[in-house]
């Protein structure tokens, strides 16, 4: 335990980042992934068929992948992202935005239709109809499958370690070259600081849930 | 769906044995074949790791799997490269054959775990000797010295030396000793860490990092193989690489550093560099071992 106490400084920098990350990549998944589920029950069938293809290729690709496309095959085709940081926050919020959107979508199937068609009865309009009606409900109903993909996603972070991010896994390698005797150790290290997200994450949902939960 | 899906399996069968025949032909050219001593487990002390292996017929070694020149990893599965090489040498003087050597993969990050678990009997990997790992498992050699170089883009006129990096950034492994020491010695400098040497490459073609950084015998196998890049200055650290093993096992080391000095010797060490390394990397003079 020694040696978690004396490289504390490199492990909360490193847990800095990677808390960014999660909260970053987090919040634009959340948004984007909302926004593909709308699409997805939309009556246009082109935004249909749109966000199924981007839904079924993120979600069916190895998260490394992702990040192998956007830092070693964009540059090919001229397209030069920033090394580092926010090419984690892209390909972690595409990636995890898909998983979003099936939640959430899950959510809005589990609305009666009847809502739906009494929303348009009284004259409101498709993106009235969700956003005032369907998905305040849909939401509610999706936190515990939500904040899976949100635990999902702070471990996910630790793919960026291999990208050019020094995050908490990388600085955890980092600990375990400088003591080699020590290398086991200075990887607990690493996974007790994930745990200082996750399952505060986790109680979290316990509680949202128990609050915005409703019968039906 | 019968008919359907016959093609594609037969495709798929007609593949696995193009490459299953690939790898034949690759085993029968590939490095050399050091000789394997007629000894017997008898020839050792009674009790020595010598003598269990010997006895054994087989020996495990921890290798790179991914380092061009010294222990990569071809499609038919067995390594190849000059870490390899010193290994056969070792076996062979135990009277084990190539065929029973178990070859297991160890990266940087794992290799003294694997040797104080005893998974492996020896770790051949291009392994740092240093103060901080010899209080944990003990080295054999060096075999060969190695030093943390500087690889740039030809056409790059500005980085000539390790001075140069300052505000520069430059590209590494994560969690590999060249980090440590770009971040220790020269602050100056952005580390931009990445999972393994050859994800510089593509980053430092398209001018994303302005350099990368590790030992030069690796960086001299990528310049080899693609005139674009090069090797600047001199070495700036000392690398001897060594043969990790147990702790405690002082009569094995001791043994395995005879076998390295018979091997510089009898022209058997140089045999295994020029076959291996020694095709893009001039041939060195051997290291003297240090039997501390």
């Amino acid at each position: 335990m020694d040696l978690i106490a004396d490289n504390l400084p490199a492990y909360l920098s490193g847990f800095r980042v990677t808390l960014q990350l999660t909260l970053l990549s987090g919040a634009f998944a959340l948004v984007w992934g909302t926004v593909l589920a709308a699409m997805r029950v939309s009556p246009l069938s082109t935004l249909r068929g749109l966000a199924v293809t981007y839904v079924e290729l993120l979600r069916n690709t190895p998260l490394t992948l992702v990040f192998f496309f956007l830092v070693f095959v964009a540059p090919q085709f001229g397209v030069l992202p920033p090394l580092g940081f926010w090419t984690a926050v892209i390909a972690l919020s595409a990636y995890t935005s898909a998983f979003v959107c099936e939640a959430v979508r899950s959510g809005i199937n589990g609305i009666p239709v009847g809502q739906a068609e009494a929303a348009r009865a009284i004259g409101l309009t498709f993106s009235q109809t969700l956003g005032l009606v369907v998905l305040p409900q849909a939401v509610r109903s999706v936190v515990p499958p939500l904040i899976n993909v949100l635990i999902a996603l702070t471990k996910n972070t630790s793919v960026a370690a291999g990208f050019a991010v020094v995050e908490l896994l990388a600085s955890g390698r980092r600990i375990a070259l400088a003591n080699p005797s020590e290398a086991t150790l200075a990887l607990v290290g690493v996974g007790l600081f994930y745990l200082v997200i996750t399952i505060p994450a986790g109680y979290l949902a316990g509680v949202l849930e128990r609050k915005v939960a409703f019968a039906r | 769906m019968r008919t359907r899906t016959a093609g594609p399996i037969a495709l798929a069968a007609a593949a696995v044995l193009t490459l299953a025949a690939c790898g034949g032909s690759d085993d029968a050219d590939s490095g050399s074949t050091p000789e394997v001593s007629d000894v017997e487990a008898a020839d050792f002390p009674e009790g020595s790791t010598m003598a269990a292996l010997a006895e054994a017929g087989s020996i495990t070694v921890g290798t790179k799997f991914d380092q061009p020149l010294f222990g990569l990893v071809g499609p038919d599965g067995t390594p190849e490269g000059f870490d390899v090489e010193i290994a056969k040498i070792i076996a062979g003087a135990l009277g084990i054959p190539e065929d029973g050597i178990e070859w297991k993969e160890t990266v940087s990050a794992n290799r003294e775990s694997f040797i104080e678990s005893g998974q492996v009997d020896i770790v051949v990997a291009t392994y740092t000797i240093n103060d901080e790992r010899k209080q944990v498992v003990s080295f054999a050699g060096p075999y060969y010295e190695a030093g943390q170089s500087i690889l740039t883009l030809a056409s790059n006129e500005d980085i000539q030396g390790p001075d140069d990096l300052a505000g520069k950034k430059v590209c590494t492994v994560s969690g590999s000793t060249p980090e440590a020491n770009l971040l220790e010695n020269y602050p100056d400098t952005e580390v931009v860490p990445f999972g393994a040497y050859s994800d510089c490459l593509e980053p430092l073609r398209g001018g994303q990092v302005d350099a990368m950084s590790t030992d030069n015998v690796i960086l001299a196998g990528f310049a080899a193989d693609d005139p674009t890049f090069e090797v600047r200055g001199e070495p700036f650290t000392q690398e001897p690489y060594g043969i990790g093993l147990a702790l405690d096992d002082t009569d094995f080391r001791m043994w395995i550093n005879d076998v390295l000095e018979q091997a510089y010797e009898d022209g058997t060490w140089t045999e295994a560099w020029e076959a291996t390394a020694g095709s893009v990397l001039p041939t060195p003079e051997p290291p003297a071992v240090d039997r501390y």
